[in-house]
């Protein structure tokens, strides 16, 4: 497969390591009543689709970045290639004004 | 012998004789000449035993598809057994020999099979062999495996090199027939990189085959000037004796050359073949078509061959398959070889056309509305019969038997996505359907536009429309003119009979086994593959999958597309194991890496071992010491003595700095960072997000802002990897970077006593440190040796007073010789990982082998060391109910007792209760002898462990027939109150 | 029909006329006591011991394609019990019996060929975790052995003990382990259940289930809806898919693996290889073929195909432990989809939804598991509680923290 980095340009996936699901960049709230169970389930269970997903591969041959792949499981087509931190650091923002992480 | 059917004309180099040998017949051939043609020329029909009947075969193909013709091919390491003699380029002094018949290839006792067929048909074996129940691997198994196989590998190592190379272009043009020449033209003038590949060594696909012109001269001819035009453009790459095997996602194909494989050895330094990576933007399949057989009774004779392959065999290699040969064909295109052979003065016996309205022909009679229901002759073909028109039949002599069922656009590559081709039914074949791998287009006879003019317009239509996706025009130039003709054909599949017609002559496959397929209910086309091994032979279904599926089709009522076709998987053609691994192999598997001290330890002719990617010193080996033992009691003993130094530099190291550095690290460590003074060093405990620890290791902080992490040696990249998908993915909010410093520094455990005795001699004298400057866990940045930049940390592994020094790597081994010099007063003595395990094991650090990845820190007793009052990573899930268990494993040390020996790997069992896994307790991790203690310790986990100090337990390992018995203990056999370290 | 070589005997003299179908294709019934969704090997295997064990005659399978067609026919065929942890070791080595009386059981040759399985060490700690699992092993009862360099060179001496990367200094061994035919699997237990009246209906897909109040009540299909008291869920690789509709996310993703095969040889290799120093296993087929594999694609997929550079990663593997099938020659590679569970190990267990029972997570080492899994599966649902040796395949472990990690890879599927 070929990612298109965003940085870099199309780079073989050879030169990256995978994760999994998106979601992981979405670490519960430790100081919930509810953390255990947010917890399990964040760590746990996955859509797993067959379809659209995104996913975190990681640049380790390359520049180190994460990046956020949105690539079809069933045909491998990929769709974006955004990188990781400006997606969690839009996030942090968004749910820092709405009142959520320390 | 000479070459008995050898003609006139032809392809071949007729002033380069070439010697072979023919199960040790010596023959000739000539230059351009395949093995194939060699032996057709040579009069050799009989070439090879099928796989289960051990039937007599011989030649069907001139091309990859084969599936009869194969050998083994040269001697001794280089033995490649089931090479196809059509794709096995003639050389001088080749070797080849037939495969699967004892004790001869013309008296084959295993052809016995074949008198037992009735007895052996589609799936007999899952019905048979079941009593009594313990022959089946006693007696069945291993004479079926006997049987079984065609060649045999030669047992020795493969000696060649095998390469990979990478290639990028706008288009890879896949096939250099008449569609991929023009194709290739056409891109080439345009300006466009192209690679041009094709399986063949010498370009021109059916044009080498055939007779017609091209733009008014010979096919072969017009390609040969159409690869004269691309050889002289820069941005044209043109690749023979290149398969393109496979296609994988965005435009990746693997594409492999056989550099050597024409030569009896490589050149030297050269690789026997090469693995291409081909990254294309676009691509374009002009991978032509194969002609299909029509099954009759006994239409497995050596002699009976495809139409297009008999005249192949005549036009471009001048070797005749026989001289007289008849023609069975359901299309024009069989006409097209009567007229062939006819100029080529052969005796075309008739022209048997099942179609009744069928041309007439000017070179042999033609028997229209006929079929050849039968052959006959023993080790090749005599006669055939014909069931003619009207009823009858006729017996016809001939020693070929030229057969066209229609020909199959090799779809294969188009199947790779798992894409289904579609049925045409003006063709009677299937052509590549919707959902082939994007960017990838088809050209000329493999998508089904069967005459040379219509693959010319074809590949040059789809070589623009492919360029213009990516943005390059190309100009469409005039057409050379060319035959355009029509193969009229009306499917024929099978003569019915009563006898056996084949389908797969690998594999033995026959129209009965699919009748029988049929009636058990095998009915689904992957159903029927499996349970008949239809189209599981190397041609991958080539020469049979279709004549297979139509006759399913008819037993069913279904028509062939409703039938289906099984997926195509990669390679289109078998491919050595070798050429993927390319040099990767060996001692080369993997890269070694090397710590600083690697060449001065060398030259002290320390042992080595590989610790993941690295090569490290074991042990010293000092002058009379025999066993490693001796060396490595010698390392423990003189570093707790005296000192000792050994390379710590595949630790792992982190260069943490930022404002937001101290969060950082207390977020990653279980235990907290945020206090940890400037200067001062602090053992961490890394958690999993679930809770099971990751990794360990000490940090320090060198500043307000700026932190080094060390990690365990296994772990080093697996945690950075951590710590960046915390920083980017899970923390973007902290100011914080990281780089790996893992090479950039040689780090020395100086160890003992007399540690800061050696280290005082090399740290330049600003730098206090005494005990009470540089207090254990103390850190810093210093210089040694008069100005070289270090770094000092007071920590230890082993227990005793200790320090790591680092300096950059570049100094690696200047700083060893330096410590060895300046610990010369004091005997300093060099140690490996031997001694640092026992060192560490006796201090009870755990490592690798305790930290196996199901274990928490309350396994390990640091319970405490999991902060409740912050938030970091593992601590959540680390509280589940079955990892809080107060019952759960714990960390002990164990001590053998009454001379035995503790061994890692052993099970734990309480006194007294039966060896069971019902009652199994725990088990031992590590293990060593400990030359302080005279004893023979380790560390192991053990249910509620810390309140069992004292208790003897039983070690049980079944597995070595050993036991012993232990005693528990803290995990700290020397010095637990630390008063060493301190010192 | 029995099968045996009389019976060959007797049709091969009379023109194999009298074969008969191997399993009928009747139509879905509108309603059954228990529905198995997958017609895999797993599937097809519970059916049968619902059936044989189980006395329930009232049993449909139902299959979206053609029965055998998911990882039972595209598997390495290994089978071995030699796992490390309670929770994995007693359900393997009651699968391994099975498998030895699999052929007399179902009248059906589905080669079972106990030709030991190595696994390979390379450096002293791989060695000691071999030992505590061969220990281990042997502690439930199963078989195990632990051969030095020497032992081993002496039963395969083609290895490379003189010129690898990391030294083979020997390796676990289970003679009882070794290869199955793996379609025959499938189609012995089909034959078998059929011959029960278990109904295996192919070309039937789940689109849905009915849930009432809870509590499952049947499926909806292509061929209209099947009521059913107890239904089963056994589609490992499309696991997500096939619960999603049930509203369940599970604790599994979805990975291609890859495998190989080689044209036919004369034998050459004795049992199955494990490569403990790269990602590779090998074992040669009755039929000649050199069968291979190694390591997982390591992304998300359900497109049964794969890429280059595991195909590589496996070769070099390969000719680093044996580099004398350099010459040998690749015919196929292929893909199957996993479910890669969050521990790699499986789960037998209710869903939270009565009526509804999963039998999944297999990762790529389900082929083993395929009569113990069919067996237990059969006694969850037949009788509502887990089978002795199953217990610990709870749908809700890691919830509790009772992971089964063999590997110690943690909550990453794709590390297993």
């Amino acid at each position: 497969m070929i990612i298109p980095h965003p940085l870099l340009g199309p780079r073989d996936s050879q030169e990256f390591v995978y994760l999994g699901d998106a979601s992981l960049i979405n670490r519960p709230d430790w100081q919930a009543g509810d953390a255990a169970d947010s917890f399990y389930e964040y760590q746990y269970l996955r859509d797993n689709p067959a379809g659209t997903h995104r996913e975190l591969w990681y640049h380790e041959m390359g520049d180190r970045s994460w990046l956020i792949v949105t690539r079809n499981t069933v045909t491998h087509e990929i769709i974006s290639a955004e990188l990781a931190n400006r997606q969690t650091a839009a996030a942090k923002t968004k749910s820092s004004r709405a009142g959520g992480r320390k | 012998m000479t070459q008995v059917n050898r003609l006139d004309g032809g392809l071949i180099d007729r002033n380069t004789p070439l010697s072979f040998s023919f199960d040790g017949r010596q023959l000739t051939g000539y230059a351009g000449d395949t093995l194939a043609s060699a032996l057709v020329a040579n009069g050799i029909r009989l070439v090879g035993r099928s796989f289960k009947y051990h039937r007599p075969r011989g030649i069907i193909s001139a091309g990859s598809e084969e599936p009869n013709g194969l050998v083994e091919l040269r001697s001794g390491a280089r033995r490649e057994p089931n090479s196809r003699v059509t794709m096995t380029e003639l050389f001088d002094g080749l070797d080849a020999r037939s495969q699967n018949r004892w004790p001869s290839l013309g008296f084959d006792l295993m052809s016995v099979n074949d008198r037992l067929s009735s007895f052996l048909g589609a799936g007999f074996y899952y019905k048979t062999f079941m009593w009594p129940k313990k022959f089946w691997e006693l007696v069945y198994e291993p004479i079926i495996r006997r049987a079984a196989g065609l060649g045999a590998l030669s047992g020795e190592d493969d000696p060649d090199v095998y390469d990979r190379g990478y290639r990028h272009c706008d288009l890879l043009i896949i096939g250099a027939g008449p569609a991929g020449l023009m194709a290739a033209l056409t891109a080439g003038r345009a300006g466009a990189e192209v690679i041009l590949v094709d399986e063949d060594f010498r370009a021109g696909g059916r044009l080498t085959l055939e007779t017609h012109d091209v733009g008014g001269m010979a096919g072969c001819d017009w390609a040969d000037s159409a690869i004269a035009e691309l050889s002289t453009m820069d941005n044209v790459r043109i690749m023979p004796r290149s398969t393109a095997i496979g296609v994988f996602d965005h435009g990746i194909y693997s594409v492999v050359e056989r550099v050597a494989d024409h030569l009896a050895v490589p050149q030297p330094g050269k690789p026997r073949q090469i693995l291409w990576r081909v990254y294309a933007k676009r691509a374009l399949l002009c991978a032509g078509a194969t002609e299909r057989l029509i099954a009759f009774d006994n239409n497995d004779r050596p002699g009976i061959m495809q139409a297009g392959a008999v005249r192949g065999f005549v036009n471009r290699y001048a070797a005749a398959p026989a001289e007289r040969i008849a023609i069975f064909t359901n299309n024009d295109d069989g006409h097209r070889t009567a007229v062939d052979l006819a100029a080529a003065g052969i005796d075309v016996t008739a022209i048997i056309d099942s179609r009744d309205e069928a041309p007439a022909s000017d070179v042999a009679e033609v028997l229209r509305g006929s079929v050849v229901s039968n052959s006959s002759g023993r080790l090749g073909l005599g006669h055939v019969t014909v069931r003619m028109a009207g009823g009858g039949h006729r017996h016809l002599d001939c020693g070929a038997l030229a057969v066209s069922g229609g020909w199959n656009p090799n779809v294969h590559l188009t199947c790779h996505h798992r894409g289904r081709p579609v049925w045409q039914d003006d063709i009677a074949a299937f052509v590549p359907g919707d959902g082939g791998p994007a960017g990838l287009a088809v050209a000329g006879a493999a998508r089904g536009i069967f005459s040379t003019a219509g693959a010319l317009a074809d590949g040059q239509a789809q070589a623009i429309a492919q360029l213009a996706e990516i943005g390059i025009t190309a100009a469409a130039s005039k057409m050379p003119e060319a035959e355009s003709d029509d193969i009229n054909i009306t499917p024929m599949w099978h003569v019915g009979g009563t006898k056996r017609a084949w389908l797969d002559q690998q594999n033995d496959v026959t129209v009965k086994d699919i009748r029988q397929a049929h009636q058990e209910n095998f009915r689904s086309v992957e159903h029927l593959k499996r349970y008949t091994t239809l189209g599981m032979a190397g041609d991958q279904g080539r020469t049979s999958n279709v004549l297979g599926l139509s006759i399913m089709a008819e037993l069913t009522g279904k028509t062939i597309q409703e039938t289906g076709t099984t997926i195509y998987r990669p390679p289109y053609t078998p491919t050595p194991i070798g050429v993927f691994a390319g040099r990767s192999t060996g001692a080369d598997f993997r890269p070694t890496r090397l710590p600083p001290s690697h060449h001065w330890a060398v030259e002290q002719g320390a042992v080595f071992v590989e610790a993941g990617a690295w090569l490290r010193a074991q042990w010293y080996p000092r002058e009379g010491e025999t066993k490693w033992r001796q060396s490595v009691d010698r390392e423990v003993l003189a570093t707790r003595q005296s000192v000792g130094v050994c390379d710590v530099s595949t630790l792992g190291k982190i260069d943490i700095q930022g404002r937001g550095a101290a969060e950082f690290v207390n977020f990653v460590y279980s235990n907290g960072f945020a206090t940890l003074p400037v200067g001062k060093t602090r053992y961490g405990l890394m958690l999993r997000e679930d809770g099971m620890v990751m990794d360990d290791g000490t940090t320090a902080r060198l500043g307000e802002d700026h932190f080094l992490m060390t990690t365990t040696t296994a772990n080093a990249g697996g945690v950075y990897r951590h710590l960046e998908f915390v920083r980017q993915c899970l923390r973007p909010d902290l100011d914080v970077q990281l780089i790996s410093a893992t090479d950039s520094w040689a780090q020395f455990a100086v160890a003992g006593p007399n540690s800061r005795a050696v280290l005082q001699q090399l740290v330049d004298p600003q730098h206090d440190i005494s005990n009470e400057a540089f207090p254990f866990m103390a850190c810093g940045n210093i210089t040694v040796c008069g100005g070289l930049p270090a770094r000092l940390f007071r920590i230890s592994f082993s227990g005793e007073l200790a320090y790591e020094i680092a300096v950059p790597a570049r100094y690696g081994d200047a700083m060893i010789r330096a410590l060895m010099t300046a610990g010369e007063p004091y005997d300093i003595t060099p140690y490996g990982t031997e001694a640092l395990g026992v060192m560490r094991i006796e201090k009870g650090h755990v490592t690798g082998n305790e930290l196996n990845g199901t274990i928490t820190a309350r396994n390990l007793g640091m319970e405490k060391m999991v902060s409740k009052k912050k938030d970091s990573i593992g601590a959540i899930l680390s509280g589940r109910e079955a990892l809080v268990a107060e019952d759960g494993l714990c960390l002990v040390g164990l001590q053998a007792l009454n001379g035995t020996d503790v061994t890692a790997g052993s099970h734990l069992f309480a006194v007294g209760t039966p060896v069971d896994a019902k009652h199994d307790q725990g088990y031992v991790t590590s293990a060593a002898y400990s030359p302080h203690l005279e004893a023979s310790i380790g560390l192991g986990f053990i249910t509620n462990g810390a309140a069992r100090h004292g208790e003897i337990v039983r070690a049980m390992n079944p597995l070595q027939g050993r036991s012993a018995e232990l005693k528990i203990v803290s995990p700290h056999f020397i010095d637990p109150e630390g008063d060493r370290l301190r010192a | 029909m029995r099968y045996s070589g009389f019976r060959i005997l007797k049709e091969g003299l009379t023109g194999n006329k009298g074969w008969r179908p191997a399993w009928r294709d009747p139509n879905p019934k509108p309603a059954y006591d228990f529905i198995v969704i997958g017609g895999g090997g797993h599937g097809l295997a519970t059916a049968y011991y619902l059936a044989s064990q189980f006395g329930q005659s009232s049993v449909a399978v139902l299959e979206k394609g053609w029965i055998g067609g998911g990882n039972v026919g595209r598997n390495t065929t290994i089978i071995r019990s030699n796992y490390l942890l309670d929770g994995n070791e007693p359900f393997y080595e009651f699968s391994l019996k099975l498998w030895e009386g699999l052929e007399q059981d179902t009248n059906y040759n589905s080669m079972v060929s106990q030709r030991g399985v190595f696994n390979l060490y390379h450096s002293d700690g791989q060695r000691d975790a071999y030992r505590r699992r061969g220990n281990a092993m042997m502690l439930h009862g199963a078989d195990a052995e632990l051969l030095d360099a020497e032992q081993l060179r002496a039963e395969c001496p083609f290895l490379n003990f003189d010129n690898a990367r990391f030294p083979i200094m020997g390796a676990l061994v289970q003679r009882r382990g070794g290869t199955v035919r793996h379609d025959a699997v499938a189609w012995g237990y089909a034959r078998g259940a059929d011959a029960l009246g278990v109904d295996i209906i192919q070309n039937c897909e789940v689109t849905g289930f009915r849930i009432q109040n809870g509590r499952c009540t049947g499926v909806e299909t292509n061929r209209g809806f099947i009521a059913g008291r107890k239904i089963g869920s056994a589609v490992a690789g499309s696991s997500s898919r096939v619960m999603q509709a049930a509203g369940l996310r599970l604790p599994i993703e979805s990975h291609v693996l890859q495998a190989f095969v080689s044209e036919g040889l004369k034998p050459i290799i004795p049992g199955v290889i494990t490569y403990g120093g790269g990602h590779f296993y090998i074992s040669q087929s009755d039929k000649g073929g050199l069968v291979f594999g190694g390591d997982i694609d390591g992304y998300n997929s359900y497109a049964q195909r794969g890429n280059l550079q595991v195909v590589e990663d496996v070769c070099e593997g390969g000719m680093s432990m044996m580099p004398l099938i350099g010459r040998a020659r690749m015919v196929r590679m292929w893909g199957g989809i996993m479910d890669m569970s969050m521990d790699g190990s499986p789960i037998i267990d209710r869903t939270p939804i009565d009526g509804l029972y999963f039998n999944g997570g297999w990762c790529y080492g389900g082929f083993k598991a395929t009569p113990a899994s069919g067996w237990c599966f059969a006694h969850l649902l037949a009788t509502d509680t887990p089978h002795e040796t199953a217990t610990a395949y709870r749908m809700d472990r890691f919830r509790t923290g009772h992971m089964i990690d063999e590997k110690g890879s943690g909550a990453q599927p794709n590390l297993h």
